[in-house]
């Protein structure tokens, strides 16, 4: 029996039956599916990647009128082309540590004030050219002068000044960041040949993959970079992206075998899908979170015991059942979960209590009149069903809601951060500092819940000069408990990145930091 | 000069006035939508600077008339711009995505049109006896059915049961005619399902119209066939509402058929134009915008010139 294990192990390994063949014919040796599957995991692994073939994904998030430049990236298909040609400095890797990419070497001055990164030598840019200091330091110049336009804008901000010291870029912060190693993994600061000044949509870098065909919101068409440098990555010769808003056509795509993954499989069908055959969900939980925001400052959410009344009159694992379909976990009104490093788990849990909510609405003296939350499809998958479930338990607890529907057509431009009670989504940050920094520093531009306490601020500026973990974590978890218990945010879940996946690509990663294996799907994963 | 001449030149002089008023009207229509570019390109990340820079970038501090002015001066040149979102040439990307619609377009057409004629015929024909309530009966169930929904059945049921067409409708220069056709079988189908029972139906009551005359009778008393009687006598008298109703059709699978296009993630002009029109590109929606007011105009004139040269009375004016 040993060796019929061993044999379908080998099979399995080298892609020559499915996965379905794998785990029935194990069974019939008596072995179960869940130790099937992990030995399947081994055996592909022990066998390594194989290289070649082409590899098709159907993704949501691609418009017409998306470019490649890397500071103009927003949405997923943008974010997944930039993985394609480019590299970072560094990244975040599924454990949430720092991994070098086109740095060889980080290290810091104690104090977290000034880093050093060593640029990797003999990395070449698709267009011939050799990888120099010097264009790592213009592609940062790019996304942070006074012209930039980039979305990494903000992260940039707290830089002081950048140089280049013989095969070093070093980087002078205004304020100590023991964190900015993560800052710099931000998937905008692909490094372009003179920081893409000339052509910023070229599409050129260092990456494992060069473009072959261009069309914004239909296809783009990437075949192996010959001469890059990490040979542990591109396994496929070519990467095909499709273009598929529309949820039920990219299920259909994945089902009728035309690509062989789909991201955001709605979690709705993601049952079914996983039940379909020569298909499979890889469901990862990430930082991402559904939230319904007020401003603190506005009346009547000024009132902190309001805020509290809300904030119990929400049945959140009701809401992970019904809306993310059990995809995803309870939050904590607060932007943090497991998925971060430094989490303090002992935070305790809030749940729906309609008495205590009563209480609170009570004591927050409101006239009674509804209080209206503004919400739209586009605010988050099942905004508005969600929203409808918020109403029905806050009224079970005497607070009345009112929704108003908003046109998603200018929702981020008109509702939210305009509009003192809607709903929203975060995807989220690589580490707490920034989370914090991007939604919850008084003079964050992005602060959505108007959050502005002193205190606060002055321990996030600590935490982010602290070197010693264990004050660090102690530090994050006071800030985590001061934005639940006081803040804006109602958040009532976490969502799950769900992927659709065909048997036959193998390589898969489960990883919390982003959206299908932080966008690294395309130089990872391999075709059995 | 010949009178038909004086009316065709007469309409492609309005013609052309109503495209310039049509572009003055989509301007003023993305005014008036809430956000401007520079708002919809950064979303959800948009910092004040980064928002305040990319305004100027795009010259979208100039005022908006001074905008049109520029925009109109430029297409008069034959320039359309450059899309403001990704900084593509338009007349390059637009051309490409509006040769894909006409290839679309066409093909459904050549199913359509013959098909729909033929079936009023059959029905005329077999006038309140089970072919034509059949015929009715199918093509109005089809025309009342969303879309989207005859999309997705015929997905499921043709495309992933049966694996003979692909539910992925893109295609690309390096395919055949023959690859494209089959890629594109599915929203052909749908498409003509969709259209089928308007161009149907006013065939049919449109000969049955005719049908009541005098002459009808004569040729039949002559002892014609049935179908000769239709064809011969009664079509070409009723051709007029009937090329109306074609064309009507014609333009709405030029201009109307983003769900299609969505459902099939074919890379035509609709999803092109809501793209733009999400993220506020003018220059780009103002090109669409007289692409689509162009076919709609175009289309109408031929459907009343043909009119005219098929009424003897409109052809030779007292």
């Amino acid at each position: 029996m040993k060796d019929q294990i061993e044999h379908l192990k080998k099979r399995i390994g080298q892609g020559r039956i499915t996965r379905r063949e794998f785990v029935g014919r194990m069974g019939a040796l008596g072995v179960s599916a869940a130790m099937a599957n992990v030995m399947m995991a081994e055996a592909v692994r022990a066998e390594g990647p194989k290289k070649g073939g082409h590899l098709k994904m159907g993704s949501v998030g691609g418009e017409s009128t998306n470019s490649l430049d890397p500071a103009a990236a927003a949405s997923q298909v943008p974010y997944y082309n930039l993985n394609l040609f480019g590299d970072t400095l560094v990244e975040v890797t599924p454990e949430g540590k720092v991994g070098n990419r086109l740095a060889e070497e980080v290290s810091s001055s104690p104090d977290a004030k000034t880093w050093k990164f060593k640029i990797r030598k003999g990395v070449e840019f698709h267009n011939g050219k050799p990888l120099t200091p010097q264009d790592v330091l213009r592609t940062m110049e790019r996304h942070s002068n006074e012209e930039s336009k980039s979305g990494a804008l903000g992260i940039m901000r707290g830089i002081e000044s950048m140089k280049v010291e013989g095969d070093m870029f070093s980087v002078t912060l205004k304020t100590p960041n023991a964190d900015l190693p993560y800052l710099m993994a931000d998937y905008h600061l692909q490094i372009q040949p003179d920081g893409g000044f000339d052509n910023p949509g070229a599409g050129i870098g260092t990456g494992p993959y060069i473009l072959e065909e261009d069309q914004p919101g239909v296809r783009h068409v990437w075949s192996r970079n010959p001469n890059y440098w990490d040979d542990s990555r591109g396994h496929v010769d070519s990467v095909e992206i499709l273009v598929i808003n529309d949820a039920t056509a990219r299920m259909a795509a994945l089902q009728s075998g035309q690509v062989h993954l789909v991201n955001r499989v709605d979690p709705k069908v993601a049952d079914l899908v996983n039940r379909a055959p020569g298909v499979r969900i890889e469901s990862d939980s990430g930082p991402g979170h559904y939230v319904f925001i007020m401003h603190v400052d506005t009346e009547p959410f000024s009132s902190n015991d309001l805020r509290l009344a809300l904030k119990y009159a929400l049945d959140r694992e009701d809401m992970v059942e019904k809306i993310l379909r059990g995809y995803g976990t309870v939050g904590n009104d607060m932007p943090i979960n497991a998925a971060y490093p430094l989490f303090d788990e002992t935070i305790p849990q809030r749940t729906y209590d309609p008495e205590k909510a009563a209480e609170h609405y009570k004591k927050s003296g409101h006239d009674g009149s509804p209080i209206i939350l503004r919400v739209s499809d586009v605010a988050f998958p099942g905004a508005i069903e969600a929203a409808q479930l918020f109403q029905e338990t806050a009224k079970a607890a005497g607070i009345p809601l009112e929704l108003k529907r908003e046109p998603g057509d200018g929702y981020w431009s008109e509702v939210w951060n305009k509009q003192p009670f809607c709903a929203s989504y975060w995807s989220g940050r690589p580490v707490q500092d920034q989370m914090y920094s991007t939604a919850y520093l008084s003079t964050a531009d992005w602060n959505d819940t108007r959050w502005d306490n002193e205190k606060f601020d002055k321990m996030l500026l600590e935490a982010r000069a602290e070197l010693d973990e264990e004050k660090r974590k102690e530090l994050y978890s006071r800030m985590g408990r001061m934005i639940r218990d006081e803040g804006g945010l109602i958040c009532p879940m976490f969502n799950d990145f769900i992927t659709g996946v065909s048997d036959k690509v193998q390589g898969w990663v489960n990883d919390p930091t982003g959206e299908t294996m932080s966008g690294r799907w395309s130089s990872m994963l391999w075709l059995a | 000069m010949h009178p038909v001449l004086i009316l065709v030149v007469q309409r492609i002089a309005l013609g052309l006035l109503l495209l310039f008023a049509a572009s003055i009207l989509i301007f003023a229509g993305t005014m008036i939508l809430p956000g401007d570019v520079a708002q919809s390109i950064l979303g959800q990340s948009a910092t004040p600077e980064a928002l305040a820079n990319l305004r100027a970038e795009l010259g979208l501090n100039e005022p908006p008339v001074t905008r049109y002015f520029n925009w109109l001066f430029g297409v008069l040149q034959g320039d359309l711009g450059t899309a403001l979102t990704n900084g593509q040439d338009i007349a390059t990307s637009m051309g490409r995505r509006l040769s894909n619609t006409l290839f679309l377009a066409f093909w459904a057409a050549a199913v359509a049109v013959p098909l729909a004629i033929f079936l009023g015929l059959v029905a005329v024909l077999y006038r309140d006896r089970w072919p034509d309530k059949l015929i009715s009966g199918v093509t109005l169930a089809s025309i009342s059915i969303p879309e989207f929904l005859i999309g997705y059945v015929l997905m499921y049921f043709v495309a992933v049961q049966l694996g003979w067409f692909s539910t992925v409708a893109m295609i690309s220069d390096s395919m055949s005619l023959l690859e494209k056709l089959s890629v594109i079988a599915l929203p052909v189908a749908v498409l003509t399902l969709v259209v089928l029972a308007h161009m149907m139906r006013m065939t049919r009551a449109a000969i049955l119209n005719v049908m009541q005359s005098a002459y009808i009778e004569t040729a039949e008393l002559k002892g014609l066939s049935a179908f000769t009687v239709i064809f011969r006598h009664a079509f070409p008298n009723a051709i007029a509402p009937i090329v109306n109703v074609v064309m009507i059709n014609l333009a709405y699978l030029v201009v109307g058929v983003v769900v299609i296009e969505v459902v099939f993630v074919y890379p035509g002009m609709g999803q092109y134009l809501v793209d733009h029109v999400s993220k506020r590109d003018v220059p780009v929606v103002q090109a669409c915008g007289l692409v689509f007011a162009a076919v709609y105009i175009g289309l109408n004139m031929v459907a009343d010139i043909v009119s005219i040269l098929a009424n003897p009375r409109l052809r030779h004016p007292k």
